[in-house]
């Protein structure tokens, strides 16, 4: 199911240098259209490669002005279903339509902190480097974190 | 330097101790684990130690995990590694490497409880609601290894640690690696890597002392199932097309067990995840007249001691059963998801049935939205409508449920054979240049948590090779200015050709990267066992293969490039030609069917332990553009079953 962009809804992220899709889309497929020359809408994104599309939704989730949606493949899936998200800091809300128009809506929790507040090394912790061989991360001492029994390996 | 143009780009030049290839989960566990040791290091030789991550997406988003994932498959608990390693040698049918998954498996953990602690929300059983794993909390399980998460957001959280970790000024996105680069002096040791921006005219040399290559596995080497706009919609992510392999071969890197693939059975047209199904709801896969063929065919197992008879036979084997039903015709394949879900709704209030139906969306939705709108657009609602599975064309990767990759230096302390070490831990055999999770070969069953682990152990070990080689400097083999030529040739033939003819597209001067992927993967499904053979070749279609790789890839000379989306296509298209090389040199030697269900020899349709139960690796010859293929001895480091025990 590629994405589409709706026309009236994306601004090209207003005129930045990075758009917001382009910039996350992992396969390079989405594409601020400057001039209109290649869609005839200037200044608006489009998927330049829709077949292949993901559907990892990556470009839906960010897009600030929720103005990319999935269409499921034309050649394998019949018309009219959709499902939509919105994502916020802690969460992301699910709507779900199916072709008979039955609607579903799921929300799931996406993450407990807030988003930029991840220290890596906040604990503080260093690495010795005689630790460097042998088992273990800097964080543990020169210990493998789940030692085993040694007694199951045979040649030991 | 001027700024440049579409011919004729900017070149860039940078030198430091580390470069991270990728940005997946192995880059951003080595990104975390680097700067603690980076410290250290600095302190002892007494100067700055610099590193750089390239990805050729976005860090937040990159890699396997860019769309999320409903569970961390791997993480151990109050299990045993040694159980761990021969739960992987036995789903890999006995050929793995113990010292390298036992590895993974005593470390895993502590991975899977630092993404908690960054923000991950990992599911607790009743009680321990809000009690951390690193306080003993207890996951749910959807099996004996894997553990159930909420995780739309998981590869952003990992991601952000690893920003934090080396800073995002040290992290480049949107570069295309596209060849590493030997050393003048020593053509053992690698020296550097080029690449370009998919976004500016430049092209990046890279020269350092140790490089992590961890560029994922390989898809879209064969003709996918779905061929018209639901291309993209293969089970592995597009994205990833061989780099690690093909890089790896070019700079004299040993592979391992590249005959070796996956082929995963999943929900049909969509791939979703069948393990939640499987596993937390008990669904039974039955053909269309509703028998469950892993009972009806169970005693198929037993021709494959002692990998049929496990607890959990090896998942090959659970493909081999379901495709003995659709060969003869007792297809289509079904998850039965009524069944299970009125058996759970026997136990179970209404409103816990309600929460199971959101945990079953769920599963869809945190890794594979597509399949949600395949069961929207065809109106499928699994506690009305069982849902068809397919087992898939076939990937190549390290970490999940396969084990090709590159041949490694392992841990030196778990009763390895001495030549399995060589000093670095997660060095392959050229000097200076690490891999890890889908770059591993014989291992396999990391997955998210024990790619991040891996990527971390591989940190480790460049820290020790840089301070034991902190004098050299290294050179490259080749002038910049031809290394830049290379890459740009694509873009060369476009410019050169394209008034040729009136329409951009047919040109008898260059072939477009798409044609060459359709080429590569008409070829590689109809000669090397794709799903047009129903995953069966032979020699003579061997030969076939073989001949028309060759002249693929001397084509591959004429790819052109229109923009610079194009020369990322075809670099891409490139890498994956070599794997696809590998992968068929070694399926050609390995005189057996060792993985029966991902493929078959049809001239050699058995296991044969006495005589390949060995592994098979292989090295290539830039120059000559050779393959050399040779048996390497296995050998257990934990106890395993075998055959009539
Ligand atoms: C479909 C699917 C489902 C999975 N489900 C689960 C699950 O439920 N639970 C679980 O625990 N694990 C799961 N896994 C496994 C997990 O995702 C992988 O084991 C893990 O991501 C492998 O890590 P990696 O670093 O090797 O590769 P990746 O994470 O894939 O990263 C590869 C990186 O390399 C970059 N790259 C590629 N080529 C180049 C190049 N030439 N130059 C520069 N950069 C490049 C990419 O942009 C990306 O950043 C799943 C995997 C797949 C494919
Ligand atoms: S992110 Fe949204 S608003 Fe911005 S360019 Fe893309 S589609 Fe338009
Ligand atoms: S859904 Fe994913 S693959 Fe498709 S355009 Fe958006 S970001 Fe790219």
């Amino acid at each position: 199911m590629p994405t589409f962009v709706r026309t009236e809804k994306c601004d090209g992220c207003k005129g930045q240098d990075k758009t917001a899709c382009m910039y996350i889309c992992p396969h390079d497929l989405m594409k601020l259209d400057k001039d209109g020359s290649e869609t005839g809408h200037a200044m608006k994104a489009f998927n330049q490669e829709p077949e292949q599309c993901w559907e990892c939704y990556s470009c839906v989730k960010i897009c600030p002005q929720q103005a990319i949606e999935c269409r499921a493949y034309a050649d394998i899936v019949p018309m009219g279903g959709s499902v939509q998200p919105l994502r916020g800091t802690d969460s992301i809300m699910w709507t779900i339509k199916f072709r008979n128009g039955q609607m579903k809506r799921f929300k799931f929790p996406i993450r407990t902190t807030p988003e930029g507040s991840i220290e890596a090394y906040k604990a503080g912790k260093t690495a010795n480097m005689a630790n460097l061989e042998g088992p273990g991360f800097f964080e543990t001492d020169g210990q493998a974190p789940l030692p085993g029994d040694p007694s199951q390996l045979i040649r030991l | 330097m001027s700024e440049g143009t579409f011919g004729n780009p900017e070149v860039v030049e940078e030198e430091v101790d580390i470069l991270l290839i990728g940005g997946g989960m192995a880059a951003c566990g080595a990104a975390y684990e680097l700067g603690p040791w980076i410290d250290q290091l600095k302190a002892e030789i007494g100067r700055d130690v610099s590193v750089k991550l390239v990805d050729k997406a976005a860090l937040s988003r990159s890699g396997a995990v860019a769309q999320g994932l409903s569970a961390i498959n791997t993480y151990i608990g109050d299990q045993d590694p040694a159980d761990y390693a021969r739960m992987v040698a036995n789903d890999l049918m006995g050929i793995t490497r113990d010292d390298l998954a036992y590895d993974v498996g005593r470390h895993v953990d502590h991975s899977v409880q630092k993404f908690e602690e960054w923000g991950l929300p990992i599911w607790k059983q009743p009680g321990d609601e809000g009690k951390s794993l690193k306080d003993g909390g207890k996951p749910v399980r959807s099996g004996k290894w894997q553990i159930m998460i909420n995780g739309e957001s998981y590869k952003w959280i990992v991601a952000e640690a690893a920003k934090s970790a080396i800073g995002s000024d040290n992290i480049q996105e949107r570069v295309f690696i596209v060849k590493l680069v030997n050393d003048k002096n020593d053509p053992k040791r690698i020296a550097g890597a080029v690449g370009f921006s998919v976004r500016e005219h430049k092209v990046y040399v890279y020269k350092f002392k140790a490089c992590l290559l961890v560029c994922g596995g390989a898809v879209n080497i064969f003709r996918p199932r779905s061929v018209g706009e639901g291309t993209g919609r293969a089970w592995y992510p597009v994205w990833n097309a061989g780099s690690t392999y093909s890089m790896a071969a070019e700079a004299g890197a040993e592979l391992t067990m590249m005959e070796n693939r996956f082929v995963p059975a999943r929900f049909k047209d969509g791939y979703g995840p069948v393990g939640a199904w499987f596993l937390l709801f008990k669904a039974k896969a039955t053909n269309a007249f509703g028998e469950v063929y892993m009972d009806k065919n169970k005693e198929l197992l037993n021709d494959y001691p002692p990998y049929g008879q496990a607890a959990v036979p090896a998942s090959c084997l659970r493909n081999h059963l379901m495709l003995k039903e659709m060969k003869e015709g007792r297809g289509p394949i079904y998850m039965d998801t009524p069944t299970a879900l009125q058996n759970l709704a026997k136990t179970m209030t209404p409103k816990e049935i309600k929460h199971l139906e959101a945990e079953a969306w769920e599963d869809f939705l945190d890794m594979c939205i597509g399949q949600a709108g395949v069961w929207a657009g065809e109106n499928i609602e699994p506690e009305k409508t069982p849902s068809e599975l397919m087992p898939t064309e076939p990937y190549l990767l390290g970490s999940h449920s396969g084990c090709c990759g590159i041949w490694v230096s392992g841990p030196e302390d778990v009763g390895a054979p001495d030549s399995w070490n060589w000093g670095y831990r997660s060095m392959t055999t050229i000097s200076g240049l690490f891999t890890a999770a889908d770059g591993v070969g014989a291992s396999g069953h990391k997955f998210s948590s024990g790619s991040h682990a891996e990527g971390r152990l591989a940190a480790k070990g460049m820290i020790k090779y840089i301070r034991d080689h902190k004098d050299i400097t290294p050179e490259l083999d080749t002038p910049v200015e031809q290394l830049v030529e290379e890459i740009y040739q694509p873009v060369r033939n476009f410019l050169e050709h394209k008034d040729y003819t009136t329409a951009i597209d047919i040109n008898p001067h260059y072939i477009t990267p798409k044609m060459l992927q359709f080429r590569l993967q008409k070829i590689m499904d109809e000669y090397c066992a794709g799903v047009a053979t129903w995953y069966q070749t032979n020699a003579k279609m061997l030969e076939v293969c073989e001949h028309k790789l060759g002249m693929l890839k001397e084509d591959s000379q004429k790819m052109r490039a229109k923009d610079l989306h194009e020369l990322l296509r075809a670099w891409e298209n490139y890498h994956r030609i070599l794997t696809a090389e590998a992968h068929m040199k070694h399926i050609q030697f390995r005189e057996e069917s060792r993985y029966p269900g991902f493929y078959y020899r049809a001239d050699f349709n058995f296991v044969d332990e006495e005589n390949w139960k060995c592994f098979v690796n292989s090295t290539y010859d830039k120059n000559t553009k050779e393959w050399n293929v040779f048996k390497v001895e296995h050998v257990d480091l934990v106890a395993k079953p075998t055959a009539g025990h």
